[in-house]
């Protein structure tokens, strides 16, 4: 039997983090009431025209640089037009022939954990469609919809990639890959579940050792990285079936059911592909110089695999722990800030990998939402690594800095953590003491109540009120029986 | 060179247009008449010539990121032909 | 002298010395429209309440000695095509028939800032698509000089308006000759700036890269007095010029001796009505004899433009009008599906003249079609461009031009025949397919219909436009008494 082999394309689109829409000045901020995030502009109200959002520029090119793009020098906005309720001006302004970034790439594991180049063929920047809320439960059973335009026009990035992955671990790997080097970037919160990252696939077969590609499908309405691996498994085996019954696969767009755990073919409208792109007159051409480039490059933070590269190197990590760090960007960028003020990064690494990562995990929290600063974490090491209070106390103050949000210093005081209690330590300061005061020691060995008094005061004042006042007692009673 | 009824069906859909079977015969003339006069276009020898697509040569106007005031919700709907709960409202899509 | 034939230079000085004040101008106006415009039609919205308002308050303003511009208090309209926060914009089509913008055109909102008294909105072809404003879904405008004549398009309503005194000067749009056109049929002046001078912010688009508004006026100098205020850079507007605006009204005064004026053959050829020929050669004799060089140049891509003109013009303006869709503003016809309100609402919201335009366009730029028809086009723009281009760096100043082949056409005359209607444009489309500035200027008649002459400048030689057309302006001439005409014709109010 003829052996397959799977070549998935993808294509992803991410909202850029701008204050505002790509063409006028609306703000992009989720949420919001509908209808309450527009202008004349953005509802393409008659006689309006877009100016563009230089930042959205910027954040493009800061996308490109990351995915190891070329930044073309000269590129333009068109026109896809297309009839939707979502879409105001009935066209969408989009970039066609000459898109903002041209042929990047990515590395990601193969099947053999070899590292595999992905090609990105190119990127470009367009504007997103407005919201439409049914009726009912889905398009086909409403009545009716409703058209709410406040995602309308906010700038999206679309990156398309070459059909280079021959696996679904493979585009798993590039969908987590790319989401993670956008979130270093700043270009994009990559969130799916608030589909500021979506995601749909290119999938067909060929048999192995050919180089004639097989018939394409695309699957659309992906919202998780499962849901795209799971349908590309479906797909990889429904094309399978079909070739080996000998049916005719056909070229269309399916939709991926959740629910079911299948790929549905979607009721293709006919003249749907005829969109009619043309230069968008209202635009005038992007012109990027080297300088600019430069520019935008410096302001890129490092990214996952310089990042992982160095924790190793420098900081000796073992790659479990690297990756660990690497995966979590908000982690990695509190690590730097922790590092920055405690030398021993081993020891930064197991607290946040453990009790920090734990407490967060409890809290149900994103590390984003970290409740500590890097100052107080470093103080409470420096504490431990003292030996001023022990690994268990620490962890107890750990604890309470997440809960109360009280500075540590605070907490160990509270708690008495800071306290004395070593009895060789204070054996010294009591018998200074002793030895200062003779006729008070006298006066305790007689039977003198007020003695006890004087001297257990002369030794906190000794230890500066650290002494635990328990063990002092102990010890006076001891020393002078 | 003729515009077919076909092609005028055709482009009559992708513009959301319905043309009615007595309006066809005279978009057809029209059509076709200025169909032909443009064909004289096809006469110039363009190998090699840039397309121009903006008459000024200006390049590269941008806004800065700032938000401004939106337009305000009943301002926003006050053109609109149907509304629910600040929302348009369009029937069922087919 | 009549309050209606007064220059806007004549009116302030007028209202400076208190002949008259801007409310009792106003009024005057207000008057005439409601006597001449039953017969002429110039008008679809008239807003007598808030002129008068207006009026009241720049007469306020000049008794605080606090003008605002030399445009203060002085009565205008707009084209029904510029956006108006709160008064209704039409566009002459029935599908903005309830559309009432919440935002202001640039070029309206400069004028309402320097004290502009706005007396209402000019008829026009539906979205400024034809050249007699007979594709108004309302009504046909009249010319002022022969009332059974167009006044061309599709800035019609709007150099109707001046030619019969019902305001002092307006506002047009021109994508391939409309205000140039109906300026040269009523005896009005009219430019068209260069591509990008007037901020094309609230105004309804047709064809996006072709659109400029332009001005119509009683004389060069109001219509200069006028630019002044209305261009510039707009940050709404990315297209708009960042160059400064001219000293118009200082260009005016300048002499035109030692320019050089070019006469492009390929504009005197076949289908130009000899009379034209010889008034432009006329016009072309008066620049001689004030000391100006007359050229003999070429354009050889002139027959081209107007093919050209029609498939951009229609593409663009096919994907321009595609957000008429009933869903968030405009006349919706109720059906059961969305999809197919889409079609009714199209259907029955456009003329015929713009659906046919829309068809073509989609047409162009539909699988198959683009390369053969809007690419080439696009190249085609190029070569025209460039024939320009050449012109002007050989040192010729400005060119003279007929306006159309002959004066205007009966009403009715060429509804049937588009293709012949569109070929009297085919002196004015280059400069728009060019980007170029252009000026009409009235200059004699043809058995009593008036004929200008054009000229035609690089882009934002606006000043040398005005010094060459002040050279060869000649008095203002009137139209016939509108109410004998109408008794004469037996046309009803
Ligand atoms: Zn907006």
């Amino acid at each position: 039997m003829t052996e397959f082999q799977t070549v998935v394309g993808l294509e992803f689109h991410a909202e850029l983090k701008t204050n505002t829409k790509i063409f006028c000045s609306c703000p992009t901020t989720f949420a919001g009431e509908p209808n309450t995030h527009v202008c004349p502009v953005c509802l393409g109200l008659p006689g309006v025209l877009p100016v563009l959002n230089k930042r959205a520029v910027e954040l493009a090119m800061k996308a490109g640089l990351a995915l190891n793009c070329q930044i073309s020098p000269f590129s333009k906005f068109d026109r896809k037009n297309y009839f939707y309720p979502d879409l105001p001006k009935a066209y969408q302004v989009t970039q066609y022939p000459l898109p903002i970034c041209k042929s990047g790439y990515i590395t990601v594991p193969d099947a053999d954990g070899n590292e595999k180049k992905i090609r990105i063929n190119r990127i470009h920047l367009e504007e997103d469609a407005g919201k439409l809320v049914h009726s009912g439960e889905s398009i086909s059973t409403s009545n009716y919809s409703l058209p709410d335009y406040n995602r309308a026009a906010v700038p999206l990035i679309e990156i398309v990639s070459e059909p280079d992955m021959a696996s679904a671990d493979e585009a798993k790997a590039f969908g987590d890959k790319l989401k993670l080097i956008l979130e270093y970037a700043g270009v994009s919160d990559v969130k799916m579940e608030q589909g500021s990252l979506r995601c749909d696939v290119n999938i067909s077969l060929m048999p192995k050792g050919s180089d004639k590609l097989g018939t394409k499908v695309e699957i659309k309405n992906l919202n998780s990285f499962r849901a795209m691996y799971r349908a590309i498994q479906f797909e990889e085996d429904r094309q399978r079936r079909m070739i080996e019954k000998g049916e005719k696969l056909i070229q269309e767009t399916r939709t991926w059911d959740e629910g079911s755990g299948r790929t549905l073919s979607m009721r293709s409208k006919e003249n749907d592909h005829d969109y009619r792109y043309f230069p968008e007159p209202d635009l005038v051409p992007t012109v990027i110089t080297p300088e600019w480039i430069e520019a935008v490059r410096s302001e890129l933070p490092e990214l996952p695999d310089t990042r992982e590269q160095r924790l190793k190197e420098e900081c000796g990590l073992s790659d479990y722990d690297c990756a660990q760090i690497v995966d979590t960007p908000a982690l990695a960028f509190f690590f730097d800030e922790v590092a920055k003020l405690f030398p021993d990064t081993k020891i930064i690494a197991n607290w946040l990998l453990g009790d920090v990562s734990r407490l967060m995990n409890s809290a149900e929290k994103e590390y984003e939402q970290v409740p500590i600063v890097a100052e107080d974490l470093v103080y409470l090491l420096d504490q431990a690594k003292s030996g001023a209070i022990n690994n268990n106390s620490a962890k107890t103050v750990l604890e309470e800095m997440f809960t109360s949000g009280k500075m540590p210093a605070e907490i160990i005081s509270e708690r008495g953590f800071a306290q004395i209690s070593d009895s060789a330590m204070l054996e010294d300061a009591v018998k200074a003491v002793i030895e200062a005061n003779e006729k008070a020691a006298e006066d305790f060995r007689t039977g003198k109540q007020q003695a006890m008094g004087f001297l257990m005061g002369q030794i906190m004042k000794a230890t500066k009120g650290q002494a635990n006042p328990n063990l002092v007692k102990e010890l006076l009673a001891k020393m002078l029986k | 060179m003729g515009i077919t009824v076909n092609d005028v069906e055709y482009v009559a859909k992708l513009a959301k247009l319905t043309i009615s079977e007595e309006e066809m015969d005279g978009y057809i003339k029209k059509l076709s008449s200025i169909l032909d006069y443009m064909q004289q276009l096809q006469e110039i020898d363009t190998t090699g010539v840039q397309p121009t697509t903006h008459v000024l040569p200006l390049e590269n106007v941008f806004r800065a990121d700032e938000v401004r005031p939106c337009l305000p919700r009943e301002k926003v709907l006050t053109n609109a032909p149907d509304t629910e709960d600040g929302y348009f409202k369009v029937p069922k899509i087919l | 002298m009549s309050i209606y034939d007064m220059t806007i230079n004549e009116l302030q000085q007028a209202l400076t010395n208190k002949t008259f004040t801007s409310y009792e101008l106003t009024k005057k106006y207000l008057e005439r429209i409601a006597e001449i415009d039953p017969i002429i039609h110039a008008y679809i919205t008239i807003t007598a309440d808030a002129a008068l308002a207006a009026a009241k308050a720049s007469d306020e303003r000049r008794a605080n000695g606090q003008l605002l511009s030399d445009l203060d208090g002085i009565p205008m309209a707009l084209k029904d095509i510029f956006c108006t926060d709160g008064i209704l914009t039409t566009c002459a089509s029935k599908i903005l028939a309830n559309f009432v913008p919440p935002y202001n055109a640039t070029c309206w909102q400069r004028l309402a800032d320097a004290g502009a008294v706005l007396l209402g909105k000019c008829n026009l072809d539906e979205f400024a698509m034809g050249s007699s404003t007979e594709n108004s879904a309302f009504f046909a405008t009249r010319n002022p000089f022969d009332i059974e004549r167009t006044p061309g398009g599709s800035s019609g309503g709007s150099a109707a308006a001046v030619s019969a005194d019902l305001a002092a000067y307006t506002l047009g749009t021109d994508t391939g000759g409309s205000v140039r056109q109906p300026a040269h049929y009523c005896g009005v002046v009219g430019i068209k700036p260069t591509y990008g001078l007037i901020s094309r912010f609230g105004i309804i688009p047709y064809a996006s890269s072709l659109d400029q508004a332009g001005v119509f006026a009683k004389s060069v100098y109001d219509c200069a007095t006028v630019l002044e205020v209305v261009s510039g850079h707009d940050e709404r507007d990315s297209t708009s010029t960042p160059y400064p605006i001219g000293d118009y009204r200082g260009a005016c005064r300048r002499d035109v001796k030692g320019m050089k004026i070019g006469m492009p053959n390929e504009f005197f050829e076949e289908g130009i009505d000899p009379r034209t020929i010889e008034i432009v050669n006329k016009a072309a004799e008066k620049f001689a004899a004030a000391g100006a060089e007359i050229i003999e140049v070429s354009l050889p891509h002139t027959k081209y433009a107007l093919p050209a003109y029609y498939i951009l013009a229609c593409a663009e303006a096919s994907s321009n009008l595609a957000r008429y869709d009933g869903v968030r503003y405009g006349v919706r016809v109720d059906k059961p599906s969305l999809e197919e309100i889409f079609c009714a609402t199209r259907s029955a919201g456009f003329g015929d003249e713009v659906k046919r335009r829309i068809l073509l366009g989609t047409y162009a730029l539909s699988s198959g079609y683009y390369d053969a028809y809007y690419n080439k086009t696009l190249q085609v723009r190029t070569l025209i461009k460039e024939d320009y281009d050449r012109v002007f760096a050989s040192g010729i100043d400005c060119l003279l031009t007929p306006v159309t082949p002959g004066p205007a056409f009966k009403l009715g005359e060429m509804l049937d025949d588009p293709l012949t209607m569109y070929m009297t444009d085919i002196c004015t489309v280059p400069i728009n397919i060019a980007g170029l500035a252009s000026l009409v200027v009235p200059f004699a008649d043809i058995e009593g219909l008036p004929v200008g002459v054009q000229l035609i400048g690089a882009p934002f030689s606006e000043e040398k436009l005005f010094t060459a057309a002040s050279a060869v302006e000649v008095p203002r001439r009137l139209p016939p008494d509108i109410l004998e005409q109408a008794a004469e014709k037996g046309v009803e109010r």
